[in-house]
This record gives C-alpha cells, structure tokens and sequence, in this order.
C-alpha cells in the first residue's frame, strides 16, 4: 500500500512537504485531481497519481496547466472535493479559467496549489503568486513549514465549501522539497461521484450574469475576511516593543533569530498564513503598541504595503518597513543568517555575524553546470542539426524541458526561451522578421501542452520555419511523468488512449514532415538539411526514447564504448559533444564504461574509426 | 539536543538524497527533531546536490552560509566549493575519489589537487577526515554504497549524537533489501575509515 494511504492517525513519519501536502489532501478526502508538472511541485502530483492507481482517487495529467483547472472546475461543480496543483509559471497558462472561476465559485472544496520558486531552483522567473490570490479574490493559505502543509490542505477544503470558492495554497520550493516528522491525522471519506446542479445564472458567464456574479464574489470576500480575522494560522507570538509580520519560511528564520539575538522579551511576531484577504483588525490591533515594525517577505512587497495602508487607516506614525536597499530584497528566497542581521540592524541590536573563511589561497574550481546525460538522445539530435545547418545563418528558439541545456557550450543550440510552447510561435515571428534561418526545438510533453496552437497558426499565417520535435516518450525534465504521446501499456496501465505526434503534424496540414533516429548520425543529417532546403513549415521528428527513462523502463541494456588505439588525439568526439560519459586521461580521451550506454554517436563522429565496442 | 548544522553535497546520482532520507530515520529512532531541505530537478543531470539537515532547537530548515557546523561532501572539489558554507569550527569528511565535471574534459577548467583540497580544507576548518569512499564501497561489495561509507564516517565523529545501532536500523528501514549486506559492511567500513584517520 502507498505510505500516504496509511490509515493510522497519530503515526509519526518523515515526508517530504509536496508528500504531506498529497496526504493533507487525501485526509480531506480529495477525489479528483488534476495537474501539468512542473517543479518544485512535481513529487504532490507522483503521489497521487500513485494512489489513483491502488484506490477510487480520480487522478489525471492533463495536458497542460488550464486544462487541468477546468477539468477541476467541471468536478467541484460537481460537487466532489478536488485539487488542482501545478508550479507557479502554469497558473499563468491557467489564469484564464482562474479569474472567471472565481466568480462562479464551486459546491465541491476546491484547492488550487502554486508552487512558487524564489531563486529560481528550476525555473524561468520568480514572480510572486500571491498576487493571484489579490488579482483573482480567492483566498489564500500560505505554509511555513511541512507539518503545517499538511495541516493547511485538509482546512483549505472546509475554507472552499463553507465560502462556496476555491482556495488558493501558495507554497514556495523550501516547503514542496523539505523533509520534516508530520503527524498522520484521520481520513475522511472520499466522494467519486456528483451531481450537477444546473444553476445557469450562477455557470454561465455572459455579461448580465457575471455583473452578479462580481458583487457576490465581493461579498464572498468580506465573509472570508471575517474568517481570516480570527484564524488560527494567524496568530501573534510574544509581545513587546518590536514588531516583525512575516509569512512562510521566513516565519521561522524570524522566529529562530530572535531567540538567537536574546530580543525575545522585546518582540512580537505576527504570522501571516491566511494572507488574502488580510485580516485589517487583527493588524491594526498588532501594530498599536509597536515602536517599528519590520515586515520579512520573501518576493514582492504584498504584505508590506497592504500593513502601510491599514497603518494609515488606523493614523499610525510608526515605521513600517520590509522592502528597501538596507533592508530586505526582492529578489531571491532569504535565509536564517540574512534575516537575523537585518532583525538586528533594523532594530538597533548588537549583532556580530561569523567571520567568513578566507577564500585567498583556494584555486578556481572548475564548474559543473547540469548536463544532458550519458546517451541523451537530445545531443544527437542538435549535433546533426548543427551539421546540417553549418553554413547558415541560424536562430535556434528553443523550449522548456532537458532539451534547454542544449544552449550550453559546445553545442550552443538555443536563442530564445520563454515559456512553454514559445519555441514554435516565436520561429513565427523570427521567420517573417528576419531573413535568418530559424529552427526550433520542442518536446514532445511541451508541443502537447502548448506547442500545437503555434503550429496551427504557423500552417494558416504560412511562415517559414523547421520545427524540430524532440520525443522521446516521456516529461524527462520532471521526472517521466506520462504525456497523451505515451504508450501507457508499457508502463502496464490500461484505460488510456494515446496520440500519434506524426498523424497530428500531418492533419494539421504540415506539409513537408520528416522522421530521424537520431542514434544514425549520416542518415539524420542528409534529412535534416531537406527539411531546412523547404520554404515553408517544415517539421522533424526525432524519435528516440529518454535514455534514463529507457534504462528504468529496462528497454535499453547500456553497452559501453571504448577509445581503441587507433585515437590520434582530434579530439573531435569532445569537442563536438561533450558527452559527461567522456574523460581526460593523460592527454587522451576515454570513456568511463559505467555510465556509458551505448548510443555510439561519438563512434560515427570520430574520423578515425577508433571508438569500438567495448568487449566484456 | 542543541542545534547542529549538517550540509552534505553530492554529484547528482551519488546517492545524498538517501543518505538525508536515513538520517531523517535515524533521527525519529532516537527522538531528535530534524528539517531537511534539499534542491531537486537537476540532480539527474550531472550538476551538484545539495541537503540542508538541521538537527535540534532551531526551526528554519535551511543553513546560511558559514553556518555548517559538519561539512560532508561526496566528491573532493565540491567539498572545497562548499567552503563558503564552513566558518573555522566546522568539522570536515570528505570523499577523496573524484569525479572530474565535463567542464574539465572540454579544458574549460582545471581539476585541483586532492592534496591541495585537503590542505586547504585542514588549514581552515577545525578539523579534517578524508577517505577514499568508493575504494571502501567498493571493498563493501557496491560503488553504489559511497553514501552509506560516508554516513558511517560521519557517525563515527559523534557529532550527530546518534548511536551506531540507531543509525544500522536506519538503514535497515530505508534502503533496499537486496542491498542491505552491502550497506552494512559499507557502513562499517566507513566507520572504521574514519576511526583510524590520521591528517
């Protein structure tokens, strides 16, 4: 049985914040959920994909961030508890359902989880979700640690039925990738099947209704106001002359700090974690006795300027301050020793950090950025593309997965990146700006998710592109989760239908469509350069499945490759690839044979023929 | 128990993220609160792990930098890269077999000396243990076991404050069955290494 479908309250175990939120949500007796990965919060939705597999949990990946919020939608007004989680950039792809959702609201609980990623571990930005919550009126939970996670998910669902909304959850990576102990509670029963009221004047938004529909949501606000006002995730901590408000993790680097400064007599700490709508009394009442207060929010200045606001209501003089160039940034997540310091400085207390070790004497140490892996069939692909297009004047766009490391030295292939499915709309705009050559790289996962509309409008506007599609069978990047490319037989799960990238290129009037096995080097590269000769769209499969994936699907058997005596040093194998399987021994290239799979790409590069098969 | 501050780095695929997972069980065992925090995604792809193990009192769950009281790095340069997370009484282990990044092999950087590292890493910090964990694991009957030779060495400093048992049902509890012989004579080893270290 999954460890997350124990039914044994009070059981004490180790988990991982996105496992405790799964099992915050199961506690609730979530019965559908949706999502698209996308770290930090791929490993909530493993999980319950897990469980749909050994329990009634409806389960999906869908295809991408705004569908699986309408799917959701379709349930909790249905009336079935339902979660929909995904990373902080999706809710950008799902903000349209988002803001309209809002208005009509649910009869199931809804729970809508971001997972924000300041620093940006994994990411292509770190904008501040919490804006969301303020932009669309829904309310808003926000963790500081992993017990309380878990804690948040099962009240979130209450929130929603009892306000008639959905509930946004913000988290940030240090809770989704944290371990802490949690404690199991009790699981309430699941509800697989609802009924659909039909409520047209509540569901269908054309403008008469949704002009009601936006006074009620308001009202609704006020009443989640009230609530917010005496939640018990807001609470204050302490007393004294000192104030700190702060949310999330930040929460217990304060709480840390001000013990380590000995200002714990001083001090009062207000802890925001139902932050939208702001509890006004509950803050006003905070501020009253303090000297100064110091807000500590990681991102922007959300918490800070709705506090300066009630401040000014409330006729207080006193400072209020978070974001400036002395204080707090807004850039990146902070950090127990940058919060204590800047407690210290603000409140005048005297403070020595530790004094750094001396970096004189350490030699530079070489980098190790992250790499495409040993036989990753992506290399392949961008080194016959390079060949292909050696005497071009090139724009590679390219897109969000694995495949974006292919930017790197020495295969340089990557220009443009913003978001998912950019790679194709963008060769659009690049095509009919320029008189450049443009060819773009997508996965396969990403073209399903928002990929296909850009092909479509390429086909209709007639732009001049070579679109390379790169699949290899499954969501590398976030752990090989399923896409509808996927044969799902495999993975020995029935019951799924599965789409033909090939069939779909075509039918959407493609005209000149080309397939490569990027492991036959020659081959791939006489095909490539038809496709870029070809006015036009023109589109590349290279289909070749994941190499980690095919080695835990045990579909590929690694057979490693030796540099035989014949190298004379061109060094052509490195220079060109850089496959991480290559080292330098003495002035000569070898290949370690324990992570080398197989792929003998390096062998048709090498002009000496000297990378053989190694003989065990 | 008073706070202690454990940051372990890692190649992605040398196994730290289980290591943390051991320790975390080893912890419940002996009633020890821990927070881990850990960065994921490209760990597959050849770039450096980190995890962040807060033992006892405090609560945040990450560690600044300068404030690792036990430093334990799986592969020799990422040690000397993690210096800034070391002030000079933090306690050092480290793995002397290196893994040399690509960045090295395309002459875009040079690997330092496994000497000079542990030079360098004695002269600052308060103290010192290198041993060769993938000779060791090796010898314990997998590579795949320098995680576990390396838990053993840092056991063996009594620095976590847990007590070899406690740690060997960790173990127990956290690994896989088939591997569990390996890891224990892994475990051993590493305690041993660690024992007999002289700088």
């Amino acid at each position: 049985m999954h460890k997350l479908l124990n039914d044994s309250p009070g059981k004490q175990i180790m988990l991982l914040g996105n496992e405790a939120i799964a099992r915050g949500a199961i506690e609730a007796g979530v019965a559908f959920a949706t999502t698209y990965p996308g770290t930090p919060s791929s490993e909530i939705s493993l999980n319950l994909f897990q469980m749909s597999q050994e329990s009634d949990l409806y389960f999906e990946y869908s295809t991408n961030e705004k569908v699986a919020l309408e799917v959701a939608a379709a349930a909790a007004n249905s009336g079935l508890r339902t979660f929909c989680m995904m990373k902080h950039v999706g809710l950008n792809v799902a903000a349209d359902p988002f803001m309209t959702l809002a208005y009509v609201g649910v009869t199931g609980g809804m729970v809508i989880l971001s997972a924000d990623d300041p620093s940006m571990f994994s990411s292509q930005n770190e904008q501040d979700n919490r804006y969301y919550a303020k932009f669309g009126n829904l309310p808003m939970l926000e963790p500081s640690s992993v017990p309380e996670a878990k804690e948040m998910m099962r009240y979130a669902f209450d929130l929603s039925e009892e306000l008639n909304q959905p509930v946004l959850v913000r988290t940030t990576t240090r809770i989704n990738h944290s371990n802490a102990f949690v404690t199991f509670g009790d699981m309430k029963p699941r509800q697989t099947k609802g009924k659909f009221i039909h409520e047209p004047l509540r569901c269908v938004t054309v403008p008469a209704v949704s002009r009601q529909l936006h006074v009620k949501l308001l009202e609704k606000m006020k009443k989640a106001r009230g609530i917010c006002e005496e939640s018990s995730f807001n609470s204050v901590i302490g007393s004294g002359k000192f104030g700190i408000i702060v949310n999330g993790v930040s929460f217990h680097y304060a709480l840390d700090a001000v013990k380590d400064l000995g200002i714990k007599g001083d001090t009062k700490i207000l802890r925001l974690g139902f932050s939208n709508p702001m509890p006004k009394k509950l803050i006003k009442n905070f501020l009253k006795d303090c000297e100064k207060v110091l807000v500590i929010e990681e991102g922007e200045a959300f918490m800070e300027e709705a506090v300066k606001a009630f401040a000014q209501e409330a006729g207080l003089m006193i400072p209020i301050n978070g974001k400036s160039e002395e204080l707090f940034s807004r850039l990146s997540e902070y950090d127990p020793a940058m919060v204590r310091e800047k407690i210290a400085a603000y409140f005048g207390i005297e403070y020595t950090p530790k004094e750094k070790l001396s970096a004189d004497n350490v030699p530079p140490i070489p980098m190790r950025p992250p790499n495409l892996c040993s036989g990753c069939s992506h290399r392949a692909t961008f080194y016959e593309v390079k060949q292909a297009a050696r005497d071009m004047d090139i724009i590679c766009p390219t897109d969000i997965g694995c495949y974006t490391l292919g930017f790197l030295p020495p295969l340089n292939m990557g220009d443009f990146v913003i978001c998912m499915g950019s790679s194709v709309s963008s060769s659009c705009g690049f095509g009919q700006a320029t008189d450049q050559k443009v060819i773009s790289f997508i996965g396969d996962s990403t073209f399903f998710h928002s990929g296909i509309t850009g092909l479509v409008n390429a086909v209709f506007n007639n732009h001049n592109f070579t679109l390379v599609i790169l699949e290899n069978g499954t969501t590398a990047m976030t752990g090989h989760q399923p896409h509808p490319g996927v044969d799902m037989e495999r993975l020995g799960l029935d019951g799924f239908g599965r789409i033909n990238i090939e069939n779909l290129v075509r039918a959407l009037g493609v005209e000149h469509v080309s397939v490569i096995k990027p492991f036959k080097v020659k081959k791939s590269i006489e095909t490539i350069r038809q496709a870029l000769e070809y006015k036009g769209v023109s589109v590349i499969l290279s289909q070749e499945p994941c190499a980690l994936y095919a080695k835990s699907l045990k579909i590929l058997k690694p057979r490693a490759f030796k540099v035989s005596d014949k190298c004379v040093d061109h060094k052509d194998c490195v220079n060109s690839i850089a496959c991480p399987s290559f080292y330098i021994e003495d002035g000569k290239v070898k290949i370690d044979a324990d992570t080398c799979v197989g792929c003998a790409v390096c062998a048709q590069i090498c002009p000496e023929n000297a990378i053989t098969p190694l003989k065990k | 128990m008073e706070t202690t501050r454990l940051i372990m780095v890692a190649v992605g695929g040398q196994g730290n993220l289980l290591a943390s997972k051991v320790l975390g069980e080893a912890a419940l065992i002996s009633g020890v609160q821990v927070r881990m925090s850990e960065i994921h995604g490209m760990a597959q792809r050849g770039g450096v792990v980190e995890s962040a193990i807060v033992f006892g009192k405090a609560t945040s769950s990450i560690i600044s930098d300068g404030e690792a009281d036990i430093l334990l790095g799986f592969e020799p340069a990422e040690t000397l890269r993690a210096l800034n997370r070391c002030n000079k009484d933090t306690k050092v282990i480290t793995n002397t077999a290196t893994l040399p990044p690509f960045t090295v092999s395309i002459g875009k950087g040079v690997y330092p000396e496994v000497e000079n590292i542990k030079e360098l890493l004695k002269e600052k910090c308060a103290s010192l243990v290198a041993i060769d964990a993938m000779k060791l694991a090796k010898e314990a009957g997998s590579p795949m076991s320098v995680n576990i030779v390396l838990l053993g060495a840092l056991i063996q400093s009594g620095s976590l404050g847990f007590t070899k048992e406690n740690v060997i049902e960790a173990i127990k509890r956290r690994t896989k069955k088939a591997f569990l012989d390996k890891n224990l004579n892994a475990f051993e080893l590493g305690f041993v290494a660690a024992q007999n270290y002289s700088s």
